[in-house]
């Protein structure tokens, strides 16, 4: 359960597939036009999936359904990538190969 | 009432735009083709003195000019004798909010806060966000960003998930859509919503603050070498960066100076696709941006495009994904500088283009950007395997993009690929006058069109022929 004051994403579908332009891509038309906002939660307490209000970062009342409580970033750095690290073993002995032929 | 259907809001866009610029555009749109660019660029009241003033009230500009001495031997290791050229790189990335886009949004917010706006809007998915955010937070401006983040199972692109981090860190609302190129339409709506000032990347002033990149390079390299640069290369997508930076670069007098564009080569993606979007492994500086926007560049939010790369560019260079990524772990294990996705792109071309020129001759890669959580090729590279992207070690050629990444295998196979400038040239030319009904062309629009694609009459009309 959400609270008053939690800093909280909401969702809301800005365009349905059938209000969406003609020239798109079959995939894309296919699917709705989405919006994801954060800010803080105007209720009193929420559970997600409620229709909420929020007031973002700068002020704004936004209202749409509620999708998580102060949700985690997501992306990071990911894994080391053996191809590059394998790369750049090779650069660095071929620097030291003193002059020898690349 | 006001409607706010995508037809009705799209229909408004004139009016809309005209409110949120804070510019008069109406002189340059008395003719359908021709304008009087220079003029356009004169709504700029600041020398560039003056614009270095402004920026450095903001700690931007005067970046360092790093010669890349480790990355110079390799490539003359690979080259004939006598050949390969000194490569030098200006790190941006030091900049404010990480990027050249520091720059771009200084002056834009300069003028927006001087014309009475109390808030910004941008619409971008790129570095520019977090400029314009970082900006607007040191004057007291509000400050919305519109980006296109997530494909319709809601799973974001990393480095575009940063960029909106980096937006509300900096204490901007940021609307996170999904795949398409309505987010324009949304954009509107939240200008028309607001009155706030519309922060495009595309107003002259948004060029102009790129133009003293291009002057500090000519300062850096006549006191470095004792001369101009023989080649500047910069990444390329709307087509502002290379724009500004070649205006600096002529205003401090390199007349003789090659600028060449440089885009990651993602032929066969479909930038509008909600299937494609997350098989992409740049953002930014790729050919859905660059080639679209060196054609044709008045597709914006703005009536007239102040940044116009075929003016400006002699060369256009493609790479592919694979010898980007390798040439950022080069950067990291040979130079010791960890640097984000975008120069990286003109520092793959430098790399093959110097294995071409002599050993006296300099080329500089006119930006670096800041590298975090999402921009590494560790973020990217890691995202792509776990969509079924393979990673393979070979021969660059044979990557197909969305299907796998080839690492090359060796760095003799970065190449030098150019795109056809004559095909770019010809594009814009017959867009141009198609879009304005077709029929003959006067001589004003001919000369327009040539000033347009640094080429001549006869080649305008030979190209309507």
């Amino acid at each position: 359960m959400s609270k008053l004051g939690n800093w909280v994403q909401i969702h809301d579908i800005i365009l349905e597939p059938h209000q969406r332009p003609a020239s798109l891509p079959e995939e894309t038309r296919r699917v709705p036009l989405e919006m994801r906002v954060k800010g803080w939660l105007l209720e009193e307490t929420a559970e997600l999936g409620d229709t909420v209000r929020i007031r973002t970062a700068i002020g704004t009342i936004l209202s749409g359904v509620l999708i998580a409580d102060n949700p985690a970033y997501g992306h990071d750095f990911g894994r080391a990538v053996p191809e590059l690290l394998a790369a750049g073993d090779e650069l660095v002995a071929l620097m030291k190969s003193n002059g020898a032929e690349a | 009432m006001t409607e706010h259907d995508y037809d009705s809001v799209m229909a408004r866009k004139p009016a809309i735009m005209l409110g949120s610029l804070g510019l008069d555009y109406q002189p340059f749109m008395r003719d359908p083709i021709a304008f009087d660019y220079e003029a356009l660029m004169g709504l700029v009241p600041y020398s560039i003195e003056e614009i270095r003033q402004v920026q450095a009230a903001s700690g931007i500009g005067s970046t360092a000019l790093i010669e890349l001495r480790q990355l110079t031997q390799l490539a003359r290791r690979l080259a004939p004798k006598g050949k390969g050229a000194r490569i030098f790189v200006k790190d941006e990335a030091s900049n404010p909010s990480g990027s050249y886009k520091a720059r771009r949004a200084s002056l834009s917010l300069h003028h927006a806060q001087r014309a009475g706006f109390k808030g910004v809007v941008s619409a971008t998915s790129g570095n520019y966000g977090a400029a314009v955010a970082s900006q607007a937070a040191r004057r007291g401006m509000s400050c919305i960003v519109v980006q296109e983040v997530f494909d319709s199972l809601g799973i974001g692109q990393p480095e575009i998930l940063e960029k909106g981090r980096a937006c509300e860190i900096y204490g901007a609302e940021v609307r996170q859509m999904s795949v398409g190129p309505e987010l324009f339409y949304s954009f509107l709506r939240v200008l028309e919503e607001t009155g706030f000032f519309n922060a495009s990347l595309y107003t002259p002033f948004a060029i102009a603050g790129v133009e003293p990149l291009g002057f500090e390079i000519v300062e850096q390299m006549q006191s470095v070498v004792g001369r101009m640069p023989d080649v500047v290369i910069c990444t390329h997508a709307g087509g502002g960066n290379l724009t500004g930076t070649a205006r600096g670069l002529r205003k401090a007098g390199a007349t003789a100076t090659q600028v060449i564009g440089a885009s990651v080569d993602l032929s066969g993606l479909h930038m509008a696709s909600d299937v494609d979007f997350n098989r992409k492994h740049f953002t930014t500086g790729h050919t859905g941006f660059g080639i679209p926007f060196a054609g044709w560049p008045d597709r914006t939010d703005v009536p007239r495009n102040a940044a116009r790369v075929l003016r400006y560019m002699d060369r256009y260079l493609l790479l592919k994904q694979g010898e980007v990524f390798y040439v950022t772990e080069a950067l990291a294990r040979l130079e010791g500088l960890e640097r984000g996705p975008a120069g990286n792109v003109s520092l793959a071309a430098a790399f093959a283009l110097a294995q071409e020129m002599d050993e006296d001759r300099t080329i500089v890669v006119q930006e670096t950007e800041y590298a975090g959580a999402g921009k590494q090729p560790s973020a990217q590279l890691t995202f792509a395997r776990a969509r079924g992207v393979e990673i393979l070690r070979g021969d660059s050629e044979q990557e197909v993009p969305g299907k796998n990444v080839i690492i090359p295998d060796h760095p003799g196979r970065i190449k030098v690929r150019d795109m056809d400038m004559t095909r770019l040239r010809t594009s814009l030319i017959r867009k141009a006058v198609a879009g304005a009904g077709g029929g003959e062309i006067s001589p004003e629009v001919a000369a327009f069109l040539a000033a347009e694609t640094q080429t001549d009459e006869s080649f305008v009309r030979a190209a309507l022929n």
